[in-house]
């Protein structure tokens, strides 16, 4: 059902009673061509760009729990293109020009809101870092601006200008970035998806790979055996549990992030603010709750929680950056567990096992990289072929020495 | 009766008035009152707006569950927005403003969204707002986002402060109700520590608005009795104004206590708010019930509430609800409410219940309709009637005020904020907690016991069983008595059929039982889905009322049982937070500790300006008079370095003691460069690399003695050196006999640096520091002529002859007093980092800018220094992968710019001359750059693919950012003075 | 765990107090060992949901490096050792 003017005041004068739903609910089919396990923002994108780009149409998204329960459901909703190496930019600005397209496309409104994300700079050598960072940009043709003290003071009046700990001297901002209503970019590709005739299945846990002869010819789930030519995992957070079953040994660790709202308010936060003295970010949705985030837990974990102590640290971040947030109550804490790699970035790339095709380690970038991540994991598995903005993203670059790392943190995954 | 004030009764002081405004209307309330309870009084029901309808919103609630009568209470950087005027404590000279309408409360703009209903149903949006493309972000969204949010955050320091502290706890008692208290005072007799901590500003919970007597008296009585004796229990500790938010691993409890958000000024010598980490042996949760409300056309009109909550405001804070009330229920507590009411002297107009029979007894003269719905409402902005409908009849029955009743829900949302889902009881049709374990135990109302004596019982019998595990003995008290109790019994009803107008499930968001529908036939029946979908849930009080009625709603509509719906997930905060309380202290400039060198107030004398440098403050540049910019400074700081002598505080970088038979080894183990033969009194430059094969930190190893080196590293990375050192000896190596201390605060040191460097220090020590004596790279310990004990470095980060001198930081400014007073006949100057910075650049010595956790060592020239004949050190292996050692890797180089007016900058990338701006064209980047006075131009150091290959190579110096692009020459990092001659001079 | 560690010197502490590692299952290959091992103690990890055991520093307490372990799925601890004592038992 395609969502028009005309069926939005056709249905509202017939009670809105003859809305279809977004996907269907089928059973699986014994055999896919296709078998794309985890039915959150990338396992569906890439599902739908499968269909719609590639024509592989004979594909099933396998989702253990309900369609979106994963990250897509409990991120920052943040879509940005600001990247510094060579590795990533081109890659991530694939992905921010999808964004700007994909409301057309889908045929649904993800609600992108392209208010700019700036990056506060708090001492020289951060501001260097961030020239850096802005150029590389510029160098993949995307726009960037520095944005010095007293410009950023006519631009965003409240920060703690006078007290901060560490001064507040600019900024690099990108105007293209913003946010986007982090549910309707799940359901929106789940709809698309369907309506090029993807089954996704729902409430369907993958159990086990079969693999004959070394090549992986189906699952195993809590529906059966569901049999498939080629088995993409799109599992973040639980990566290493799925990739377990083909003996896959991965460059990962799942890490629990936290994510916080506010209660809701008029109009207040008009970008999305990073905090250059931390990790803070903080942008406000629509329905005005603020919605923000820093740093990581620190130990692994699988548990969708955080603790109380990595909580405060952020409302201490928060409150340094906008002395005016110490009043602003804070509604909601949830935690989602990401696949944190050993360099940061994340992985697209076929696997030692034939037919086994890998996307993992998003970390907490995972959101922003849903349009890109769906179709170049779908150009990879429907050509056997790299797209050529993930050419730095395969997994055999830690063995190489090509680790993407853009925090020079190094191999200690909770240090990115 | 004044207003809807009865006449007597109520736990509210009638001897102490309280005024107070209301959209700048003057009020007057009672001490004892919440503001809710004294806007009631005051005939102001109407008290806010929903959320995307803008409809007329009255209070619903007496407790924190409250969906409606949210305000913002303050003025200026003191206001409070969405605060819920339910459980506001009422003070003199409190002033609230409605929220969420335009141009006023009771008439706003807003609810022209109600006539567009139709089309802004469940997930609306996301059909709609995208033609043409360009209008969503310009056009919608900011409308939508104005029309969205509640109150308004004005965003301005805050002037109170905040504080947190650390609980210990035998027993922490979440709820200070009949069973929290019974449970407490059991505990508490037999010893154990206990900790209460109730929300409300007046402990006793259920038990001060309750109709019920105990003993003839009514139970507030017992309850101040009950608290009474636990005051003056040393072991116990009551927390009234805390809220508990939140259960964490290890049974560790968040909490906040409201220290002064009931005070007109609160003093900023104590905090407003406290954050509490209570540390609980055992916990019990006794956070009661929620009343349900029911889900029936135009049970949104102001005037509707909770029935439970009408029997509040009667009994605790004497006020009527309404004139003419009637009661809609499925339940024998509507029965309760009537009888409460009846005896206050409110008229109850009807009881409709919604069950065919029940045992329930009206009030005398009371009419009852059994089998009967609320179909609709009448009224604008307060409730005239309701329309009953019975067997296919309607009847406009007249009333202000309606109670509302569909039984309970216990309140388990801590117990389920660690994974642990709640599960459904069939017998009580109601979510119970989880079992959790020992350390979490529910009683009395939240375990789904309703009846006082129940509850009593409960707390008291779960309190005991814990002291016994605990080791103490506890004998339970003779229980209460209540008069005439009985058991209340209902029946789950999650829609009243026949809505005549819209049914709302969520107050706040606006989610009415069509949306469900909505919903559902889009395919979003998930509980999470549902929730999503139509934001029913989400509001600021996050469902609490609202939630177990969708829950049964969805499982009607899908004709499965509310157990196979389950519920959303329960997360901290159980109610909202202030961002202050959790920050505490830690904002602004003490959001993190300061460090301050020993050097520091020497530097402060001479005039430094300062910068942050981590946590330090390091002194940046010592200006002088007439120097306009601080280029003018750092550019005489620098040329008098290389002419005459300056100096400069380095103490900021990390030192470290290595002690032990096995120091060598394990530092031979630690740099990538050999430290095994390194001589005593020598120092060396020294390379760390992560296990990846990328520099981690470089600095010096100097050998003191033996068995004892002492290392520095940068400032930067000082800590996390130290924490890799301590990994390296205690998980990698244990066997090593190696120990080693951070001694980074316990010394002052001084750079020393400049031709005359000598000369002035010779002043100060009594040994030959020729160059023979003390050739460079001497390490060696030294007593200065004063009799203080330091070492001496021949080390220089210049590139001049250069001493490091190290003393006791306690000598540190003493000492330093003395070069700058010794250095006068030699043009001595202060300088700091910034020259420092200049110093290091003119001579191509490398800091984090440089090593930026991408470098080998290599990439910035220093392959050799890589022993690949050692057996074994951090890194070894892993760098020579391919991508380590490829010959198109970037490296480092010089930057001199063609026209010798340019400014390079730090950051900017590098293009081969006639390319196009392209990430496959991009040759590399410059760490850093600077003006060089001794050359007379901008210099810069930058990584360039196979850049030592292309040394005269012309290249453009890309900085688009900053809308500039420069040619430069490619040339050796090395700028100044090439063969060292200055160095060991 | 997240709120609280049993450090094996200093007593119950609170959890920040101590900076994590990460993983403390893998032990550091020997110098010759073949490339493989040398990857796979560098960069993989077996990350399982269950029981693991992770380097904890106490740095604002004793600055011992602890092995924590611990439930990654349910944060429950079940002991915690001085790392030293761990890699020495791991090699004995």
């Amino acid at each position: 059902m395609r969502y028009s003017a005309f069926s939005i005041v056709r249905n509202a004068f017939s009670g809105n009673l003859n809305w279809k739903p977004h996907w269907r609910q089928p059973q699986p089919k014994p055999h896919y061509d296709v078998i794309i396990v985890g039915g959150g923002g990338h396992g569906l994108s890439t599902a739908y760009y499968l269909a719609k780009e590639f024509g592989v149409k004979n594909v099933a998204v396998l989702e253990k729990g309900y369609l979106g329960s994963g990250n897509v459901g409990r991120n920052t909703t943040i879509v940005r293109s600001n990247y510094m190496l060579p590795g990533n930019e081109p890659f991530y600005e694939f992905s921010m020009k999808l964004w700007e397209g994909l409301e057309q496309d889908l045929n649904y409104n993800v609600m992108l809101s392209q208010r700019g994300v700036i990056m506060l700079y708090h001492s020289d050598s951060q501001r260097d870092a961030y020239v850096r960072r802005g150029n590389a940009m510029w160098m993949e043709g995307v726009a960037a601006e520095l944005i010095e003290r007293e410009q950023l003071k006519k631009m965003i009046p409240f920060l703690n200008y006078d007290h901060a700990r560490y001064p507040i001297l600019g900024g690099l901002l990108q105007r293209r970035a913003g946010t986007a209503r982090h549910d309707a970019v799940a359901w929106g590709y789940a709809r698309g998806a369907d309506q090029h005739g993807v089954d996704i299945i729902e409430h369907c846990e993958v159990t086990g790979i079969r693999r004959e002869n070394g090549i992986v010819t189906g699952v195993e789930t809590t529906k059966g055996f569901i049999g498939c030519g080629k088995l993409a995992l799109a599992a973040a957070g639980n990566s290493s549990r799925v990739g377990e079953m083909a003996d896959l040994k991965l460059p990962l660790e799942s890490h629990v992030l936290q994510a916080f709202v506010t209660e809701g308010l008029k109009p207040c936060i008009d970008h999305v603010i990073v905090y250059g003295g931390g990790h803070f970010y903080i942008s406000q949705s629509d329905k005005g709750g603020l919605v923000f985030g820093a740093e990581i837990d620190g130990y692994s974990s699988y548990a969708q929680r955080g603790n109380l102590a990595t909580a405060e640290h952020v409302m201490e971040e928060g409150v340094s950056m906008i002395p005016g947030l110490s009043r602003v109550r804070v509604l909601r804490a949830w935690g989602g567990v990401m696949d944190m790699s050993m360099d940061g970035s994340p992985i697209i790339d076929r696997t030692s096992i034939d037919n086994l095709y890998l996307n993992c380690g998003w970390c907490y970038g995972g959101f922003k990289a849903t349009p890109a991540s769906g179709y170049c994991f779908a150009h990879l598995i429907a050509r056997n072929d790299t797209h050529p903005v993930a050419r730095a993203l395969r997994l055999d670059r830690f063995a190489r020495g090509y680790a993407v790392d853009e925090a020079g943190a190094g191999p200690q995954p909770n240090l990115h | 009766m004044t207003g809807y004030r009865l006449s007597s009764g109520g736990l509210v002081d009638r001897s102490k008035s309280l005024s107070f405004t209301f959209d700048g209307r003057p009020l007057r309330g009672l001490a004892g009152d919440t503001l809710a309870s004294a806007l009631l009084a005051n005939d102001q029901l109407l008290v806010g707006r929903s959320f995307k309808y803008h409809r007329p919103r009255g209070i619903v609630s007496a407790g924190p569950s409250e969906p409606n009568a949210l305000v913002t209470i303050g003025t200026g950087p003191r206001s409070d927005a969405n605060t819920k005027a339910t459980v506001a404590e009422l003070y003199g000279g409190l002033t609230a403003r409605s929220q969420n309408r335009w141009p006023s409360l009771g008439f706003d703009i807003g609810a022209v969204n109600g006539a567009l209903s139709p089309f802004l149903g469940a997930g609306f949006y996301y059909k709609t707002f995208m033609w043409p493309k360009q209008f969503w972000e310009r056009v919608y969204e900011p409308f939508i986002r104005r029309a969205a949010g509640l109150g308004r955050a004005v965003l301005e320091r805050d002037p109170e402060t905040y504080e947190k502290s650390w609980a210990h706890c035998d027993l922490l008692v979440v709820g200070a109700g009949p069973a929290g208290l019974m449970a407490a005072l059991t505990a508490a007799r037999a010893g154990l520590r206990v900790i209460v901590a109730d929300e409300d500003f007046r402990l006793g919970g259920s038990l001060l608005s309750t109709s019920e007597t105990i003993d003839g008296a009514p139970a507030s009585i017992l309850a101040d009795r009950v608290v009474a004796e636990l005051q003056a229990l040393g072991n116990v500790t009551l927390l009234s104004r805390t809220t508990v938010f939140g259960w964490y691993d290890d049974n560790v409890f968040g909490a906040v206590e409201r220290v002064q958000k009931h005070v007109a000024e609160p003093s900023l010598k104590i905090a407003s708010e406290r954050v509490w980490r209570i540390v609980a042996k055992r916990a019990l949760l006794a956070t009661g019930a929620e009343e349900r409300p029911l889900v029936f056309g135009g049970n949104d009109r102001p005037g509707v509430m909770m029935a439970g909550a009408m029997t509040t405001y009667a009994e605790r804070y004497g006020v009527a609800a309404g004139k003419q009330v009637a009661i809609f229920t499925s339940g024998s507590a509507g029965y309760r409410t009537a009888h409460a009411l009846a005896a206050k002297g409110i008229s109850v107009a009807a009881i409709v219940d919604a069950r065919a029979e029940a045992a329930d007894q009206a009030p005398d003269g009371v009419r009852v309709i059994r089998s009967a719905s609320i179909v609709d409402t009448k009224g604008r902005q307060r409730l005239r009637g309701i329309v009953v409908e019975r067997s296919g009849f309607e009847e406009l029955i007249a009333c202000d005020a309606l109670g509302m009743h569909g039984g309970w829900s216990p309140v388990v949302h801590l117990a389920c904020q660690r994974g642990a889902r709640p599960a459904w009881s069939e017998e009580l049709k109601a979510f119970v907690a989880p079992d959790v374990g020992g350390g979490l135990r529910v009683i009395g109302a939240a375990n789904g016991v309703y009846t006082l004596s129940g509850c009593f019982n409960d707390g008291a019998e779960k309190a005991a069983a814990i002291a016994a595990d605990l080791g103490f003995s506890a004998s339970r008290g003779a229980s209460p008595a209540i008069d005439g109790e009985t058991a209340p019994s209902f029946t789950a009803l999650w829609y009243v059929p026949g809505a005549k107008s819209k049914a709302f499930v969520d107050f706040q968001n606006d989610v009415h039982a069509k949306d469900l529908g909505l919903a559902l036939r889009e395919g979003f029946g998930h509980v999470e889905h549902a929730k999503r979908y139509t934001t029913s849930g989400m509001a600021t009080d996050q469902g609490k009322l609202s939630n177990i009625n969708a829950v049964g709603i969805l499982a009607g509509m899908r004709g499965v049982s509310p157990a196979d719906v389950g519920t959303t997930t329960f997360r901290p905060f159980y109610t909202p937070v202030s961002f202050g309380a959790l920050a505490g202290t830690a904002r602004d400039e003490h959001a993190t500790p300061a460090r301050k060198s020993p050097l520091h107030g020497w530097a402060m004398k001479n005039g430094a300006t300062f910068v942050e440098a981590g946590l330090w403050h390091r002194s940046a540049w010592f200006p002088r008079a007439g120097e306009k910019t601080w280029r003018d400074s750092v550019d005489r700081e620098v040329l008098n370095v290389r002419a005459n002598v300056g100096l400069c505080d380095v103490s900021t970088l990390g030192k470290i003691e290595v002690f032990g038979p096995d120091a060598a080894e394990f530092l031979n183990r630690l740099y990538c460069n050999p430290v095994l033969k390194l001589p005593v009194g020598k120092a060396r430059y020294g390379l760390m690399l992560r296990e990846d094969g990328f520099v981690f930190d470089d600095g010096t190893v100097s050998r003191l003695a033996d068995e004892h080196f002492f290392l520095t590293t940068t400032t930067a990375m000082a800590g996390a050196v130290m924490a890799h050192m301590e990994y390296c000896a205690q998980a990698l190596w244990p066997d090593l006999d190696v120990r080693f201390v951070s001694s980074t605060d316990q010394w002052a040191q001084l750079a020393i640096a400049g031709p005359k460097a000598r000369a002035v220090l010779q002043h100060l020590v009594d040994e030959d520091i020729s160059e023979g004596a003390l050739p460079f790279l001497s390490a060696r310990k030294v007593v200065l002529k004063t009799g203080v004990s330091a070492r001496l470095f021949r080390i220089s980060f210049s590139g001049e002859l250069a001493f490091e001198l190290a003393v006791p930081a306690g000598y540190g400014e003493a000492v330093a007093d003395q070069i700058m007073e010794a250095g006068r006949p030699h043009d001595i100057c202060a300088y700091g980092v910034e020259a420092l910075n200049v110093l290091r650049l003119e001579k191509g010595l490398l800091t984090h800018a440089e090593f930026d956790g991408r470098v080998t060592p290599d990439d910035a020239g220093l392959g050799r220094m890589l022993s690949m004949q050692k057996t074994d050190f951090i890194g070894k292996r892993l760098s020579s992968r391919y991508g380590l050692t490829a010959a198109d890797r970037m490296q480092l180089v010089g930057l001199k710019p063609v026209d010798a007016d340019k400014d390079m900058r730090a950051g900017a990338h590098l293009l081969k001359e006639g390319t196009k701006p392209s990430t496959l064209n991009d040759q590399g980047w410059v760490s850093s750059a600077g003006f060089s006075p001794v050359l007379g131009h901008s210099i810069a150091l930058a990584f360039l693919k196979s850049g030592r290959e292309r040394y005269g190579e012309k290249v453009i110096v890309f900085d688009k950012l900053r809308d500039q692009e420069i040619l430069a020459e490619v040339c050796d990092p090395v700028f100044v003075d090439p063969q060292n001659e200055k160095l060991k001079a | 765990m997240a709120s609280l560690i049993t450090c094996p010197h200093c007593g119950v502490r609170p959890k920040e107090e101590f900076a994590i590692r990460g993983d403390a299952s893998r032990a550091r290959p020997e110098p010759l060992a073949p490339d493989d091992a040398w990857h796979d103690y560098v960069y993989v990890r077996a990350n399982p949901r269950g029981r693991t055991f992770e380097h904890w520093h106490h740095i604002a307490g004793c600055r011992r490096f602890l092995v924590v372990e611990r439930d990654t799925a349910t944060h429950e601890v079940y002991s915690v050792v001085d790392a030293a004592d761990f890699a020495r038992r791991a090699e004995g």
